[in-house]
């Protein structure tokens, strides 16, 4: 008797467990800057539009495979066609370069949560110098928040040769977030519905906390309005709409396998295509609910330091001319400056190089994006609220839910082939199959916690995954469309869950979304064909900035290693099928 | 223009000496001793390396009441000076060989808006003034009792030549973070021992069951019913007098 297929508890862990994988850190970290680069409020046109035409059809396609074939992404390829089982094993290949190093960020996490529970937080003063004569060098041309990310979290060193040595507290920390996956899919979907639950809903509560605290700071509304304010110009623009697209696309989290496996684990009468559009949109909702608080948050910041710079110059103006103390205020400051300018030239001469020009709008232009955003702007703004241990320790406990959330998705792309294969599950259970993965992640995972490890991070969260997905999407579209065929899929689907296919997906899957991957990909190349040698971004403690840098020979290799090895994938295991059925059938020929 | 005063509005330039010691005016001994400067960028080196021609053991001192109390903020007047004056002689008269140090030693002068102003110390015949080591240690090591008698702290009432020892880090003996590190460790090994075990022990119960009905014959228990003396042959009997090679769950009546 076969064992039966384990399933979801109710369909409504299933779409929680396709939120909480979509819902990433990316809607958090990427989306707003995309937001501000690209016009504002005029972003959301392009946005909307690519996740109608790109998002949903592509989402839906990938559910209703896995629900179809109710296997795991090998599994599911090689059903369709046998040539195309190298989609699977691209897709696990890419599943598991991209849990090595999405981890680390969990372990940061972790960190900055631990760190949260001090007073005060430890990156909002700089520490001392070695003779206690003034601030720590480092930390007083950069600021405590990022000498605090760059040196006490990453101790980074100033060059990606430079690989210096393990640091051991990032490294327990790696090894806490493996274990908390680890406890996560440990019994498969039986544990991980359940956990799906908080990570899917949690970060909302924060999110919902973090929106009424932003929008009531002084200064919120500055960065809203400026943010939102919509820059039409920018629709012409081609970089936003692929950008646009881009981000609903890797977003959405498509081309790994974790929906399929997600959807595998269906009931086959399920109805998917509600599933799709619903997680979709909650997504898209998401970013731009996201983008919302982390405005006001910068917009916060923004009114922060431009009433420090001007404090600054007040102060400066009064020490220098021994006005009376409160007499100079940031209204009359500008009438002021003339007025001192005008009666007394030569001091006033004297103090100009040190007056600042302190401007808003300079304050919220600093647009940022990823791990910088997580961990230094909005830690810079936490550091000013009041309570701000109770701001910091919701906001890192958000981000990991966020990060376990999607870690759950990944490793569950990677889990199911393997205990779908008989080969391996008839040998091993299933606990020590998620241990042995989870292990061999977590030692490969310490290179990301060197000194150097920054570096290798940005390599891989650059190139690991970006060119490879584009491939494999544009392959399972298709095959789907034209090796399996539309026609056969359709009544496979009405088969399955007793509803017809509406037009609209058919002309999506066939059409329109591969020409749009494909304009994506060729993009892509020529973008990476252009630049020319590829440079990175290295800390330099000196300067207390960072600086441009080439990449050296072998961490160009390991670039190119990266994505050849999932995009080979694919034509090499369709060769090696041909190649089989050849010989299988030289061995039969003879004896018909 | 006097390049003290603040743009037009009133200023009185106060000028105070020791009440004590009528034998020298406290105008002249001021004048001699804090003279003004010539050119306005002295002020803004605070390492007073290019005073020249300041006294070099006046030391200049700036106070931000209003920054400091907002509303509370009193008014600078003679009595407060009176007593910073008294503050200075306390803390001089910490220093060993000064400890009968006048308040009439310690002259004020140039007060403007800001509020800032200089101060010297002088020896007791009020010719000389005192080194500014002295003075900087005395000041140095009495600095919080001086702050708290004015309310204020090190940036708010600042001595331009005197820097604050900065407080050293408090470092706890156990960071923090191992702490929380370490409970949440923990409960998570607990968690993940917990779980393995019970999912041990789920299939060893699991692989008790449904081999009774595939291995009957391994899992027989041996009943020897002893009637008349004879053995019977050992039935397979699971649990009751069913035999579960033969029966059907719910054929106990052969149908007719």
């Amino acid at each position: 008797m076969e064992k039966a297929r384990p399933l979801w508890a109710n369909p409504l862990q299933f779409v929680f467990a396709c939120i909480s994988y979509a819902v990433g850190l990316g809607n958090v970290w990427r989306f707003p800057y995309l937001c501000q680069m690209y016009g504002g409020g005029s972003f959301l046109v392009p946005y909307i539009i690519m996740l109608i035409v790109e998002g949903m059809p592509l989402l839906y396609l990938e559910l209703a495979v896995g629900q179809r074939m109710r296997q795991g992404s090998i599994g599911a390829w090689r059903t369709i066609s046998p040539y195309l089982s190298g989609v699977g094993v691209a897709s696990v290949v890419v599943s598991f370069f991209l849990s090595m190093y999405y981890n680390v960020i969990n372990a940061w996490a972790f960190w900055y949560l631990f760190h949260s529970f001090q007073d005060p937080l430890p990156w909002s003063v700089c520490p001392l110098n070695s003779n206690h004569t003034g601030l720590d060098e480092e930390c007083e041309k950069a600021s405590s928040t990022q000498y605090f990310w760059y040196r006490k979290t990453l101790n980074i060193s100033p060059s990606i040769q430079e690989n210096g040595g393990v640091q051991w507290e990032p490294a327990l920390c790696l090894v806490l977030a493996w274990l908390v996956v680890y406890l996560c899919i440990l019994r498969g979907t039986e544990s991980t519905g359940k956990v799906v639950y908080f990570t899917a809903s949690l970060p909302y509560c924060v999110l919902i906390i973090y929106l009424v605290r932003g929008l009531t700071l002084h200064g919120a509304t500055n960065g809203l309005v400026y943010m939102f304010t919509p820059k039409l110009e920018q629709l012409a623009n081609p970089k936003a709409w692929i950008n646009a697209a881009t981000q609903i696309f890797f977003s959405l989290g498509l081309g790994f396998g974790s929906l399929i496996a997600f959807a595998s684990y269906n009931e086959p009468s399920n109805n998917c295509q509600k599933h799709a559009i619903i997680v979709s949109l909650i997504n898209s909702s998401t970013s731009i609910f996201a983008s919302i608080v982390t405005f006001s948050i910068y917009g916060f910041k923004a009114t922060f330091n431009y009433e420090s710079c001007l404090n600054k110059v007040i102060l400066l103006l009064t020490n220098a001319f021994d006005l009376e103390d409160g007499f100079v205020t940031a209204s009359n400051l500008e009438q002021l400056k003339g007025y001192l300018a005008s009666a007394f030239p030569d001091k006033y001469g004297e103090v100009l190089p040190q007056i600042k020009n302190c401007s808003l709008e300079a304050e919220l232009d600093t647009a940022v994006q990823g791990t910088g955003l997580a961990f230094i702007v909005y830690t810079e703004a936490i550091k000013n609220m009041e309570v701000s241990q109770l701001w910091s320790v919701l906001y890192f406990f958000m981000l990991l839910m966020l990060g376990i959330g999607s870690m759950l998705g990944n490793t569950a792309a990677i889990l199911t082939p393997l205990t779908d294969s008989k080969v391996i599950s008839r040998h091993l259970p299933k606990e020590a199959i998620s241990g042995l993965v989870c292990l061999l992640n977590c030692a490969i995972g310490m290179v990301f916690t060197m000194e150097a490890g920054n570096y290798w991070f940005d390599i891989f969260n650059d190139y690991a995954a970006t060119l490879s997905l584009l491939l494999i999407v544009l392959v399972e579209t298709v095959a789907v469309c034209y090796v399996y065929g539309l026609r056969r899929f359709e009544s496979d689907l009405k088969a399955m869950t007793g509803r017809t296919l509406n037009w609209y997906w058919k002309a999506m899957w066939a059409g329109v979304s591969p020409l749009l991957i494909i304009s994506l990909f060729i993009f892509y190349l020529s973008d990476y064909i252009l630049t020319g040698t590829l440079q990175y971004q290295a800390w330099d403690s000196s300067q207390g900035q960072l600086v441009t840098k080439d990449y050296p020979p072998y961490a160009l290799a390991v670039i190119g290693l990266l994505v050849a090895s999932s995009t080979m994938c694919i034509p090499l295991a369709a060769l090696g099928t041909f190649i089989k059925r050849r010989l299988k059938r030289g061995d039969t020929a003879p004896v018909a | 223009t006097k390049w003290g005063s603040g743009l037009g509005t009133e200023f009185t330039k106060r000028r105070h000496g020791g009440e004590e010691s009528p034998a020298v005016d406290p105008r002249e001994a001021c004048r001699g001793l804090c003279s003004r400067p010539s050119r306005a960028k002295v002020l803004f080196h605070w390492s007073g390396k290019a005073q020249s021609t300041y006294a070099e053991n006046a030391f200049k001192v700036r106070l931000s009441i209003k920054t400091a109390l907002g509303e509370n903020a009193y008014a600078w007047d003679t009595s407060e000076e009176y007593l910073f004056r008294a503050m200075v002689a306390f803390s001089m008269r910490k220093v060993p060989n000064r400890e009968k140090t006048n308040i009439s030693q310690v002259l004020i002068c140039n007060v403007t808006q800001r509020v800032s102003f200089w101060f010297v110390v002088t020896d007791p015949t009020q010719n000389h003034t005192l080194p500014a080591s002295e003075i900087q240690s005395a000041i140095r090591m009495n600095r919080n009792r001086i702050n708290n008698a004015f309310l204020l702290n090190d940036q708010t009432l600042e001595f331009l030549k005197i820097p604050s020892t900065l407080a050293p880090p408090t470092d706890p003996s156990v960071p923090i973070w191992i702490i929380v590190f370490g409970v949440i460790f923990c409960i998570v090994l607990i968690a993940i021992t917990l779980l393995i075990l019970s999912g041990i022990r789920q299939r060893r119960r699991k692989s008790k069951g449904p081999p009774e009905v595939d291995d009957t014959e391994d899992k027989c228990e041996n009943t020897i019913t002893v009637e008349n003396g004879i053995p019977c042959d050992p039935v397979d009997s699971k649990g009751g007098h069913l035999n579960d090679a033969f029966i059907t769950e719910d054929e106990r009546l052969t149908p007719l």
